[in-house]
């Protein structure tokens, strides 16, 4: 793999450009893999991208029944922060968000991370109070946040309208250091360095059942033939519920869809991520000038990434009354997701009744973030059985009782 | 949008109109049963890619819950029925059948 830099630009830029290898290889797979990751989303080329990194196993291949990114990695705001309220959360999103601090350097891939921080609006006096306690916690864990009075969120982004007469802003959890990153080079970022390091990623190749011996993984059939393996990582998100049935065991997991959309782009007008957890909206302005908006999940179970048209018109009529300047402008594009959401609101990183199958699901509406601290402590997880990382958001926490709630810590915008 | 028909009252409404409950059917077993069949009932989903039987609350109107057979990989809707029952009705079952014969039916 030739590096990228700026003597290989003007290298290319000499010869029109001809020379630019392919970013990883679509090879055919093999008869065995020591791992085969299913899903190619961020999570599932971030857990190869460690396995081979950290722990030296590269025997591995990352099979996805879709295109490279095309699942929710390609689908949600790009929102980065770790803010979370519990300690565990507080230590896997902080993770995660480190590692996107210096990701561009070490995948040699500019997923053009923008840490440009990242405001949530208290607009009720619970919430006042709710992000006090989260400011408190996150100070107790090492993570950097603190609460800001209505001027500094006035100073911050002009265009907000604090004294809304509904939902006055009173103040805000102010993370300098959360932000956005570009989605899809995330995924093409590891993508590349997997295959650099000998993976095989294997697009267009559906798994169709998992083959098990004595209560132990053997392989996977798929669209392209029988592969055996000795370890299976299942990192499919929406579909986790449709593999683990595959493999003999049921997850407390149900599949919603969430939606997104952008507006028509414009000049800079908002530098910071701004998230509306009481009215259900968040915003940020994309690199292209779009406005970048999500909000709520629908309450029922889909698969079809599409999701209902009124919560389209709750969130930009929230949205529209926060930031009464961008009541004018078209909506670009709309599109859904199919998030795994968990009762709560914490991911699955998890061994499985079945030997050899490990779990790593259920991060619902919010998995972008986490995606660098995920595959992290999923590697770890498939290569030692044991992530102190990983420990808590075992799927024995649903039998013991032991959870990790996030769900109203988190409010909506997760 | 989703539009289901309340069996309690009669009237077909969309969704902003009901409240989702979840996955129909589930056993709550009794005094004395296992951690394990406590937490199946408790948090075990079967989330399929397909037929689903489902609870539905007619919320903003005559405020009764019942249950729906809908496709979550479509939004088709196969029907509704009351909520005082264990299991679908046969008939209902039949109507699925008949779209979906490649269905395993309900279990």
């Amino acid at each position: 793999m030739r590096r990228y830099s700026i003597f290989a630009v003007a290298r290319e830029a000499l010869r029109y450009h001809a020379g630019w290898e392919k970013a990883w290889a679509s090879p055919e797979p093999k008869k065995r893999y020591d791992v085969i990751v299913v899903g190619a989303g961020g999570h599932g080329l971030a857990t190869a991208y460690y396995l081979g990194k950290v722990h030296g196993i590269t025997n591995v291949a990352v099979i996805e029944k879709g295109w490279l990114g095309g699942g929710n990695t390609g689908r949600n705001t790009t929102i980065i922060r770790s803010n979370y309220l519990q300690d565990p959360s507080a230590a896997i999103y902080e993770k995660a968000r480190s590692l996107y601090e210096g990701l561009s350097a070490d995948l040699n891939y500019n997923v053009m991370f923008s840490p440009r921080g990242l405001l949530m609006l208290a607009q009720s006096e619970h919430e006042v109070r709710g992000y006090k306690r989260t400011v408190y916690a996150n100070n107790l864990q090492g993570v950097e946040t603190r609460w800001i009075t209505p001027g500094e969120v006035k100073d911050l982004v002009p265009i907000l309208n604090i004294e809304g007469p509904r939902y006055p802003v009173l103040g805000a959890l102010y993370q300098e250091r959360g932000g956005t990153a570009r989605h899809d080079a995330v995924a093409w970022g590891y993508a590349r360095k997997c295959s650099a390091m000998g993976m095989d990623i294997i697009q267009n190749c559906e798994v169709t059942g998992v083959r098990t011996a004595r209560g132990k993984v053997v392989g996977v059939n798929t669209t392209k033939g029988e592969i055996d393996c000795s370890k299976l990582a299942m990192v499919v998100a929406g579909h986790s519920s449709v593999l683990a049935e595959m493999a003999g065991f049921r997850l407390p997991i149900e599949s919603a869809a969430l939606q997104a959309w952008v507006s028509e782009p414009i000049k800079p007008t908002i530098d910071v991520v701004v998230m509306a957890n009481l009215v259900h909206g968040y915003m940020s302005q994309s690199d292209k000038g779009e406005l970048v908006i999500g909000g709520g999940t629908d309450g029922f179970n889909n698969y079809t990434q599409r999701g209902s048209w009124h919560h389209v018109e709750q969130t930009t009529r929230a949205l529209v009354e926060t930031f009464p300047v961008i009541s004018r402008l078209k909506m670009l594009r709309q599109w859904g997701g199919i998030v795994d959401m968990t009762g709560d609101r914490s991911p699955i990183l998890s061994k499985t009744p079945v030997g050899g199958i490990y779990v790593n699901c259920g991060w619902g509406t919010g998995g972008f973030k986490a995606i660098p601290g995920s595959g992290y402590a999923m590697a770890e997880l498939v290569a030692k059985d044991y992530s102190p990382l990983a420990a808590d958001f075992g799927l024995d926490r649903f039998k013991e009782g032991r959870f990790i709630d996030e769900s109203v810590a988190a409010g909506v915008a997760h | 949008m989703l539009t289901l028909t309340c069996p309690c009252c009669g009237v077909t409404v969309e969704e902003t109109e009901l409240a989702p409950g979840g996955e129909a059917h589930l056993k709550r077993f009794g005094p004395g049963s296992t951690d394990e069949e406590f937490e199946t009932y408790m948090f075990a989903r079967k989330n399929p890619k397909g037929v689903h039987f489902e609870r539905w609350r007619h919320a903003y109107g005559c405020g009764k819950w019942f249950l729906t057979a809908r496709c979550t990989a479509t939004l088709e809707v196969f029907g509704s029925y009351p909520a005082q029952t264990t299991e679908p009705p046969a008939e209902l079952i039949a109507k699925i059948k008949e779209k979906r014969p490649g269905w395993e039916g309900y279990k």
